[in-house]
């Protein structure tokens, strides 16, 4: 066998793939989302709450968060997971029952989410003009009811782009769970490509499993490209002849 | 006769410092009900700072402000805003709502109107400014001085007794400064009372009654138009002047 069929049959072994096709499709994709959705979720949600306590006039709030975000964004996400999947695993047993990983990598995952979603509201917050909040407290609206319906509205628009990034950073940290030990129907894509990949001496499942990984993120990422030009430009609307003489980033197509 | 229910506004010797920066030091103005004060002076003033400490959009240091004679530091600042229209330099309109809804969305959450009936009052408030058929669109897609004029339209859709303008006419492009200020001379002629800080020395001497130099955080000179621009007392509104003119 020359080398180039061997790379084939390491990588594109199709017997593999089929075999692997289905434990992927009934439970291995539906978990990688579940992680990816509940983390992405519950990240979003204390992720505003960071935002808020960060821009916040309270000096105790904006120091619990900035030392909650320095923390949670300075470290491995794998070494978070384990140190709070191990750590408190055998302790939510015993309150609960709970034998699953899934609890504690969620937790795991939503705690590093929500530091690095925190960042990206406030700083979207604070990048709105302060016209606005001048602007909508002139009309006679509240410091309170200003923010949130002028400016938090505006802010997190803004940076939906990169809040989509982020829910694409945590399809892909999701399969760091493997490393709290799943059972049988607990594996998400990485972890049923890793055991057929080894249980094989084949690579082709590692394959399979990229390819949804893919499926996965790469219609996201045109999305989020699509939102960030959908707000730059709001809906379409006639242009006037001289808006196509200036359009940045059309530059390179000239 | 007035379109407006318009009132008289007073600032009574009014202060403010940011920390060791005394920017108002004694301001007194009074603008009669139903005409309009333009306000004048080098940058950095405080020309722009007074209109924010008379709306309190800044609590002033100390002083007084009466609307139609009466004290409202202890009214409820939101409340104070509500009777009082502003306009800014830059605009400001909210960029993620529609032109309509930029002025409708104030008439809903402050007044109280049920939606059609604000809907339908923004639409005639933009018919004034010329622009009714801009209801839909963003306000990213107008151009300055159409901006300016729809947040001339939010403010006036509140129904406010008096209006102020911070240099609405500093961002424009020369071609578009006329209609604002077309705009603004027929605001005055239908008796708003207003508060001009403008750079606009043609608008300051043949549109407003009165004009107020300030310098330093002091009114210096205060009068009709024909006083301080045909015969400016001291040095110092001389030399303004003669820099703008």
């Amino acid at each position: 066998m020359d080398a180039w069929s061997r790379l084939a049959d390491t990588f594109l072994n199709w017997g593999y793939i089929a075999e692997v096709l289905p434990t992927m499709f009934s439970y291995g994709l539906l978990n990688t989302i579940v992680l990816a959705l509940a983390s992405g979720l519950i990240g979003t949600f204390l992720g505003i709450v960071l935002a808020l306590m960060g821009i916040s006039r309270n000096p105790v709030a904006r120091w619990v968060a900035r030392i909650y975000t320095d923390i949670f964004r300075g470290l491995p996400a794998v070494l978070v997971i384990l140190v709070i999947g191990l750590g408190f695993g055998p302790l939510l047993n015993e309150l609960t029952g709970i034998r699953s990983p899934y609890p504690l990598g969620i937790a795991a995952l939503s705690l590093m989410a929500a530091a690095y979603i925190g960042e990206i509201f406030r700083s979207g917050i604070q990048s709105v003009d302060k016209g606005q909040l001048e602007a909508s407290r002139a009309l006679g609206f509240g410091y309170g009811p200003s923010m949130r319906m002028i400016v938090v509205p505006q802010g997190i628009r803004r940076v939906l782009p990169a809040l989509m990034n982020q829910f694409i950073a945590l399809i892909k940290e999701s399969s760091l769970v493997f490393t709290l030990g799943l059972m049988s129907r607990e594996r998400e894509l990485f972890q049923i490509g890793q055991d057929f990949a080894a249980n094989n001496g084949n690579q082709s499942p590692l394959v399979a499993a990229a390819i949804f990984y893919l499926a996965l993120t790469i219609p996201l990422t045109h999305l989020v490209n699509y939102i960030d030009n959908r707000l730059r430009t709001g809906k379409e609307q006639k242009h006037e002849p001289d808006e196509a003489a200036a359009v940045i980033g059309k530059g390179a197509h000239a | 006769m007035s379109q407006f229910t318009s009132g008289s506004l007073t600032g009574k010797n009014l202060h403010l410092a940011f920390g060791s920066n005394k920017v108002l030091r004694g301001i007194d103005i009074h603008v009669e009900k139903g005409t309009a004060a333009s306000v004048i002076g080098p940058s950095g003033s405080g020309k722009s700072t007074l209109l924010r400490v008379m709306n309190r959009l800044i609590e002033p240091d100390q002083g007084d402000i009466l609307l139609d004679g009466r004290s409202v530091l202890k009214d409820n600042p939101d409340e104070l805003r509500r009777r009082i229209g502003m306009v800014f330099q830059q605009f400001n309109l909210f960029p993620h709502k529609s032109v309509g809804e930029n002025v409708a969305f104030a008439l809903r959450k402050l007044r109280k109107l049920p939606k059609d009936q604000a809907w339908a009052e923004a639409l005639d408030q933009l018919d004034k400014v010329g622009l009714k058929h801009k209801a839909g669109v963003r306000p990213a897609t107008l151009s300055g001085g159409q901006q300016q004029r729809v947040a001339i339209a939010r403010a006036l859709a509140m129904k406010p007794e008096v209006m102020f303008f911070d240099e609405a006419t500093s961002a424009l492009d020369p071609e578009l400064v006329k209609g604002v200020l077309a705009l603004m001379s027929d605001l005055a002629s239908d008796g708003m009372t207003m508060v001009v800080v403008t750079h606009e020395m043609g608008f300051s001497r043949n549109v407003s009654n009165q004009v107020v130099f300030m310098d330093g955080g002091v009114v210096v000179e205060n009068g009709s138009p024909d006083q301080l621009f045909t015969e400016p007392k001291t040095e110092r509104l001389q030399k303004f002047l003669s820099d703008v003119l």
